[in-house]
């Protein structure tokens, strides 16, 4: 064989390239062997599995695996755009330590709390997790009993968990880890519009003149909407984007107007920008009159820690959080005009330029704004109030509602809206915004489901920070989590979360995908198929409930969580779980499993197998007999059709890259609360709340006050801690993506250099982080993409060898009993040696 | 392939070395890899590894499918990627891909939202560290399975 120079010159720098890669290469490019067929690829859509954004993406399959994704250039979302997650979603289901049979804690052939994992099968599995509910139920009751859940979870799981949870155990136990991470909005939303979820969508963006960012770094944690922002922000020179943090990231680079506050002050700046607006005299009066009235928030209402807490203690409202009196625009004027701009500038360290160029871009009538807030706002002990002090100046200006002029609460995980807020997972909800306290709901609720009367109980559950004190007290013995990495994931964990887990009295089931650190801490772990292994639905950040396909066979034994769930409910029957009362009024119930009563019950099972696509495998649904998918979407979207919540037919949603909600006659509403593009506004109204019952919203007055624990002279920095753009979360799918973790292999420190160097610390220095309640060991960065002020450290927490969550303070949000990981205070010393 | 399976083999010891993992796990269902199980008592305090190396040796690695946006084989540090300047673009764009010898940014990078056709990369495109991403010189944690194209699908 002769070459040419050229040839040569391929041949080289290939066998370079192949020499780098550790493999070796044909001795020449081969033709298409086997024709074109073999080159076919099957591409099926799907949305991402990371973030709330909803991305679309295009999932190529090959004898039954996934082999390549990209963005899907027909999902409005992102038309053809992933971040660097969403384009390698192909290996995270690869990982070669994938869970594929069911492990139970074992000492000489038999369960044991201290005994070694031991690969059972599923019927040993669920024998011995229904011995210990059944056991649990016996001694304590239902209280004793409960689960974490997901935002992660598809609908249907979300829903037949709710099922199981209130109808079948009769506990509202039942929390997902959206709790940690956008509960402050949720109640905000109720609170302000009498509705959940925002008003506005992502077309928002194309029709906005600024951009605010309140403590959301979307460069890295939401960065498909950041390139929609970027695109407008760089096109559209008049265009300006003011981002708020407490140290600099990369959202800062797009800035216009970039502001480093001191933690928990934004509160402040909110007050401020009111009070600038109104002295102005730039309120929108029409706007204000017709759609909104006034309340006063109850104020010093604590931080939800143990009761015990002197902080608790101390608080005057602690007990009631909630509350709010009616006011009228002069009160809450007179309110806000204690924040002054010197007053607010030396509160929060803001030059007052800066403050003024903000508040500007509210109060600007010929400016359309967008505010985006995410973790900054929602984990903060003082969350709900922060999100509606924006709503206050979106409603003071009129600036809602319409293309470009959107308060948008964005969200972290793919189905926190469509699972743990629409389906209702939290310990106080039902389906589309009812709640466990209301008696109507309830009786509404258990109508749908075929339920006798009296079933759900009325007391709302334990939240999320609660489950974990209720665990470690003894008081809830029986634990299920699916979807989630609690124990990376809580706060003040050593004290407050491990301790529950291996608390000899209680039983801690996970379902997970991969070995992480909390299912390291169960007693029983639980292999889950995960994506698209299965079929599935998510809801979106901006009210769009998105359909996949099952496209491949989960390993091993490994199923959905969908099926765990039902099929551990065939392990009851009513007689076991619910009162002789209810079935002595009810008979026709007696000796049914509770498989039975809740999925066997005309609607769920409605569906033929034959109605699933031929050409997708649906996998529980051949395990049961039915198309469980249809029946668990279609009795779920009774909840919601005629009451502003409006789901379309099942089958539709195969077809289209996801609908907004909701779909009237086929079609999505993209703005709600205005007529003409929101169905449910009555003509003449113009603009109607109608979640709440006077179609108004309410502008809130509440303060400015501190958060739990600030750094002393002990205790000297400020803790945030949070993400980074190429690990999702606790990092258990995106660490087993090789690419992802050498794109950052393990959690740092991020400080100022001039912190380092006070402590005698050079760059990758190893450091113990300490704080009142626990340390942990990482490494210094004072030169990464966060660039720290003085005094405030940040540390991601992904790295499960690196729990910075052994030092974080359970404090909360009282009212969201959402938990604020983004302030308590810390110290920080080399580890010597 | 047999040396790549080696050369894992030997990767896998140097990482139970690196983590001080000295405890057997012989047999057992699930291993520890502290970064992603945590170690074997979670709430214990373990040293940890130094910051790695970013990959810098300029040698372009192959795609694990087209659409897979390629890593950033040389150092970063210091680039400007703001709204004023995007040194990436200096070497990147295509008007100086002759003089710079680096890849031209894809055609990909020229289509707006609608997929128009740009005289230059859409301001969509414009951060590049969104998709684009340096290497650190560490092992991976635990083998990833997923299968190229390439090896699926072709009957010789």
């Amino acid at each position: 064989m002769t070459l040419s120079r050229r040839e040569m010159l391929k041949a080289q720098a290939a066998s370079v390239a192949a020499l780098a890669a550790n493999m070796s290469v044909p001795a020449e490019a081969q033709p298409v062997s086997g024709g074109v067929d073999t080159l076919q690829i099957k591409w099926s859509k799907a949305p991402c599995r990371f973030c709330g954004t909803g991305c679309g993406v295009m999932v190529g399959v090959k004898e039954g695996r996934v082999i390549a994704t990209h963005g899907d250039m027909k999902a409005d979302v992102n038309r053809g755009l992933n971040c660097i997650k969403g384009y390698f979603l192909s290996k995270i289901m690869y990982g070669s330590d994938r869970l594929t049979q069911p492990l139970l804690r074992k000492k000489n052939g038999v369960y044991a709390k201290d005994g070694e994992f031991t690969p059972v099968s599923w019927a040993e599995a669920f024998d011995t997790m229904a011995a210990k509910a059944k056991e649990t139920l016996k001694a304590k009751g239902p209280t004793a009993l409960g689960m974490f859940g997901s935002g992660q979870w598809t609908i249907f799981e979300g829903y037949a968990a709710t099922k199981l949870m209130r109808a079948g155990f009769r506990s509202n136990n039942l929390d997902p880890n959206a709790r940690h991470c956008m509960a402050s909005a949720a109640y905000a939303f109720m609170r302000t519009f009498g509705m959940d979820e925002p008003m506005g969508c992502y077309d928002d963006f194309e029709h906005a003149d600024a951009f605010v960012l309140w403590g959301s770094n979307m460069a890295e944690m939401h960065p498909i909407l950041w390139t929609r922002v970027t695109d407008r922000r760089l096109g559209q020179p008049h265009v300006k984007v003011a981002v708020l943090s407490t140290f600099t990231h990369r959202s800062s680079d797009l800035a216009d107007i970039p502001i480093v506050f001191k933690p928990g002050t934004d509160l402040a700046i909110l007050n401020y920008i009111a009070n600038h607006i109104i002295s102005t005299g730039r309120v929108n009066k029409d706007f204000v009159e017709k759609h909104t009235t006034f309340v006063k928030g109850a104020t010093d209402i604590g931080y939800g820690l143990r009761p015990d807490d002197p902080r608790e203690v101390k608080a005057r409202k602690a007990a009631d959080p909630a509350a709010t009196t009616p006011s009228d625009f002069e009160a809450y004027a007179a309110f806000v005009k204690d924040y002054t701009l010197e007053k607010v500038s030396a509160l929060t360290g803001v030059e007052p330029g800066f403050l003024q160029q903000l508040a500007e871009l509210y109060a600007d009538p010929k400016r359309k704004v967008v505010s985006f807030w995410t973790m900054g706002f929602n984990q903060h002990v003082r969350g709900v109030w922060a999100n509606q002090l924006v709503y206050n100046l979106h409603l003071l200006t009129g600036k809602i509602s319409e293309p470009g002029n959107s308060p948008f609460s964005l969200t972290g995980q793919p189905s926190a809206c469509g699972t743990a807020r629409e389906v209702g997972t939290f310990a106080h909800r039902l389906p589309a915004d009812m709640t466990v306290t209301n008696p109507e709901h309830r009786k509404h609720t258990e109508e749908i489901w075929r339920v006798p009367n009296g079933i759900i109980p009325e007391k709302p559950g334990y939240h999320a920070v609660e489950q974990d004190r209720m665990l470690k007290d003894g008081k809830l013995n029986f634990y299920w989590i699916q979807v989630n990495n609690n124990l990376q994931a809580a706060p003040n964990s050593s004290n407050e979360t491990y301790p529950g887990y291996r608390n000899p009295e209680n039983f801690v089931v996970v379902s997970d995908a991969y070995p992480t650190v909390t299912a390291m801490a169960a007693d029983l772990i639980l292999p889950a198929a995960m994506w698209v292994e299965k079929e599935g639905a998510y809801g979106n950040a901006e009210r769009r409930t998105h359909v996949w396909h099952q496209l491949v066979n989960a390993p091993g034994e490994a199923r959905s969580d969908l099926w765990q769930l039902m099929e551990f409910s065939k392990r009851f029957t009513t007689d076991e779980v619910w009162p002789a009362e209810i079935l002595d009024a009810n008979p026709n119930y007696r000796g049914k499993t509770l498989f039975d009563v809740l999925y066997r019950n005309g609607n769920v099972d409605k569906f033929a197998l034959s109605e699933i696509s031929p050409d997708y495998e649906n996998q529980e649904s051949k395990d049961f007999g039915f198309y469980v998918h249809k029946g668990l979407f279609e009795e779920y979207a009774t909840f919601g059709r005629g009451h502003g919540h409006d789901l379309g037919p099942y089958e539709l949603y195969h077809e289209v890259r996801g609908l907004r909600w909701p779909v009237v006659d086929g079609k999505e509403t993209l703005w709600r609360y205005r007529e003409g593009l929101d169905p449910y506004v009555q003509p003449g109204k113009g603009v109607e709340f109608y979640g709440n019952k006077d179609g108004k919203a309410r502008i809130i007055a509440v303060p400015y006050e501190p958060p739990a624990e600030s750094p002393d002279a002990e205790y000297d920095l400020w803790l945030v801690t949070g993400r980074v753009l190429e690990h999702w979360h606790s990092g258990s799918m995106t660490m087993r993506v090789p690419e992802l973790y050498k794109a950052f292999p393990g959690a740092r420190c991020f400080m100022h250099p001039e912190d380092a160097r006070k402590r005698g610390l050079n760059q990758g220095a190893e450091i113990t982080v300490i704080s009142r309640r626990g340390e942990m060991r990482t490494r210094v960065e004072t030169r990464g993409r966060n660039r720290m002020p003085p005094g405030v450290v940040f540390v991601p927490w992904f790295d499960a060898s690196q729990l910075i969550n052994k030092t974080t303070l359970d404090a909360t949000d009282p009212i969201s009993k959402q938990t604020d990981f983004k302030k308590c205070a810390v110290k920080i010393v080399p580890v010597s040696g | 392939m047999r040396s790549l399976t080696l050369l894992g083999a030997v990767l896998a010891a140097g990482l139970v070395l690196a983590f001080g993992a000295a405890f057997s796990q012989e047999g057992a269902p699930v291993k520890i890899v502290p970064r992603l199980t945590g170690t074997a008592d979670p709430m214990a305090l373990e040293r940890v590894p130094a910051l790695g190396r970013a990959v810098v040796d300029d040698v372009r690695r192959m795609r694990n499918y087209p659409e897979q946006p390629p890593v950033i084989p040389h150092s970063i540090d210091g680039y400007q990627l703001t709204l004023n300047t995007n040194r990436c673009m200096d070497c990147h764009k295509r008007e100086f891909t002759e003089g710079s010898g680096a890849p031209m940014i894809s055609v990909t990078h020229f289509q707006d939202r609608d997929g128009q056709v740009l005289s230059d990369v859409t301001p969509r495109r414009y951060f590049c560290t969104a998709c684009h991403v340096q290497q650190t010189d560490v092992p991976p944690l635990v083998q990833n399975r997923f299968q190229d194209a390439k090896d699926i699908g072709r009957k010789p």
